[in-house]
């Protein structure tokens, strides 16, 4: 067992709307992220992914509040901390965020370099220019970006380039966890696999010590991390390893997902995909019991009465379901046997 | 698919060059091609392959700097505003951001309504109207009767896009450009906008073009593939030759870029 980096317990944050109503996006998740492994949240959008991500970093600002439940980061809680302190001990260094839109981060006025500089003189004030520019180089070299990079301006780079300088310098200060939400969605392919090799270089290297990769695409996903958690309305539905949830998913919902991939492979246009009827539930008044049961095809009278807790299914599997195991299995079988014939 | 295959759209050494001397950019480069009738096909490339310029040059939005875009078999011909409309009347597009392509200010029942009036359908009376908006709605599985009185910013992205294409069921063009109508909405709804746009294709015998760089998509929808690097097409056929065996270098690596579920992914070649 490797030391735990991040540790979350019953973490429950919530929005404020201007009518004063509560909307509990993230609601009692709970997650522990290992030394040198990476964690990968799946979902549609209005799930509250990255809502749990902001939550993580413990940087609360209105209409986000914190409501209860703890976040350690290598045994620091830093669940009750003011925004100010967050910013001075904590972004950077223990945790780093890289949102979807990283490259507009960018100043198109100054050059790249300065960019780094500002980001270096926020946490060591007394440091030389050229020592920056030194640690910026060797840094890009280790993360395979050419060096020259950083004496041009944004406009000069391609998008692809643009989000892996933002990635590069977002690890510059070894943050222990580094949360990235959906990368590279807004990139084409090709540049989508160099930003994965990078953040792969960055884990091998040892600039950060672990990962929580976001998105909404599951392939990806499978080769990206080592382990998936499913979330929907705010919930955990499922988690496990990477394998098991892509190839043997147990939730419902998890399934649907599951239903909707296209790779390029043999066999696709023969598959009839099946996408998930319906929306997510609006989060202002959830649905009482199964959050899931108006889109779920083996809904039951019981699912709407009582809330379901997260159930555990051995091998440090969880779902939330009322079905056991084998009853989603069957299930799933008479589905798939029903859609053949 | 017809025994006999009609070009709907074709061009000959289609070319669009931008600027001139030192600066030149040639982002369409001499290509040809033949788009036959109520087939789904697919160009596929990199971002800056000149995907989208070839796509504007068949919407007629940017000229040609060389070569001609012939449509079913005739010159095509929009000199003056009023052949551009008579032209636009067959080819119409769904473009990437369901966001920013409608009115903010408008209720979505107005996007229909439009396309009922530039049907010909203006004097229609109100019940007619709402019998074809709501068949349009219901071939994309929405609710008229939950639209009717909303605004664009209620619907998700999802559903924004579904009803462009329930707007393109209303106005039947013979030609559809979908510009990379899947890549800001989610994963799980992708597969149901593909899913329109072929039901669409089956029932209207609608010549389809799809463009995206996700090749796998690509190899989803459509009948004929055609790969585009650097201004060029490199590699064309039938997608199942074109994805299952690929003889051009560069289709290879798109093939290789993608994600996949079976096979490991090799990250070694970028």
């Amino acid at each position: 067992m490797s030391n735990l980096i991040l540790e979350v317990r019953d973490l429950t944050t919530k929005y404020v709307t201007r009518f004063m109503e509560d909307v509990y996006a993230v609601d009692h998740v709970s997650l522990k992220v290992e030394e040198g492994k990476s964690l990968g949240i799946a979902g549609e959008s209005g799930c509250g992914k990255s809502t749990l991500a902001l939550s993580l970093m413990g940087y609360y600002f209105p209409p986000l509040h914190y409501m209860s439940g703890e976040i350690n980061i290598n045994g620091q809680n830093i669940s009750g901390m003011k925004p100010d302190d967050v910013r001075k001990s904590i972004l950077g260094t223990e945790i780093s965020y890289i949102p979807q839109a990283a490259m507009n981060a960018l100043n198109p006025t100054q050059k790249i370099i300065h960019f780094i500089e500002d980001v270096i003189k926020a946490h060591e004030l007394y440091i030389t220019k050229k020592d920056i520019y030194e640690r910026a180089r060797k840094l890009f070299e280790t993360l395979g970006l050419p060096a020259d990079v950083l004496q041009k301006y944004p406009v000069e780079l391609s998008g692809g380039m643009k989000q892996r300088t933002v990635i590069a310098t977002s690890v510059l200060l070894l943050p222990k966890v580094l949360i990235a939400d959906e990368p590279s969605s807004a990139l084409d392919v090709t540049s989508q696999k160099m930003v994965i090799k990078m953040l792969r270089q960055a884990m091998e290297n040892g600039l950060i010590d672990s990962m929580i990769f976001i998105t909404h695409e599951l392939p990806l996903l499978k080769n990206v991390t080592d382990d998936i958690m499913v979330m929907y309305a705010g919930q955990i539905v499922e988690k496990g390893t990477a394998e098991e949830t892509v190839f043997d998913p147990l939730h419902p919902y998890a399934k649907g997902l599951m239903g909707s991939i296209i790779v390029p492979e043999k066999g696709l246009r023969n598959v009839k995909l099946t996408a998930i009827p319906g929306v997510p539930p609006n989060l202002k008044n959830p649905p009482t019991g199964c959050r899931f049961a108006e889109r779920c095809k083996f809904v039951k009278p019981e699912c709407t009465t009582n809330s379901i807790a997260l159930r555990d299914a051995g091998g440090g599997r969880a779902y939330r379901c009322i079905l056991s195991k084998e009853e989603l299995r069957e299930a799933y079988a008479r589905e798939a046997y029903k859609n053949a014939s | 698919m017809p025994a006999e295959k009609k070009p709907c759209l074709s061009g000959t050494a289609l070319t669009k060059v931008f600027g001139f001397g030192s600066q030149k950019t040639v982002a369409v480069d001499h290509v040809d091609f033949n788009f036959y009738e109520s087939e789904i096909v697919s160009i596929v490339g990199e971002s800056g392959s000149g995907k989208t310029t070839l796509a504007k040059m068949l919407l007629g939005l940017i000229s040609s700097t060389e070569g001609e875009i012939y449509f079913q078999g005739k010159k095509r011909d929009i000199r003056t505003q009023k052949k551009k409309q008579e032209y636009w009347r067959n080819i119409q597009a769904i473009f990437q951001d369901p966001f920013s392509s409608y009115n903010i200010f408008n209720k979505i029942d107005s996007v229909l309504l439009d396309c009922i009036r530039m049907r010909g359908g203006g004097r229609f009376s109100h019940d007619k109207k709402v019998e074809l908006m709501t068949e349009a709605c219901s071939f994309v599985n929405l609710k008229f009767a939950e639209l009717t009185n909303k605004y664009p910013f209620e619907l998700s992205g999802g559903q924004m896009q579904r009803l462009m294409i329930a707007r393109i069921f209303l106005l039947k063009p013979k030609i559809l450009l979908a510009d990379e109508p899947t890549s800001m909405i989610d994963a799980s709804s992708r597969a149901t906008i593909l899913d329109y746009l072929m039901k669409l294709r089956n029932e209207t015998g609608m010549t389809t073009i799809f463009i995206t760089h996700d090749i796998g998509l690509a190899y989803y929808v459509s009948d004929s593939i055609y790969i585009m690097e650097h201004g060029k097409f490199v590699e064309s056929g039938s997608a199942d030759k074109v994805i299952l065996y690929p003889s051009q270098k560069y289709t290879q690596r798109l093939i290789s870029d993608v994600p996949k579920i079976h096979e490991e992914w090799d990250l070694s070649t970028v």
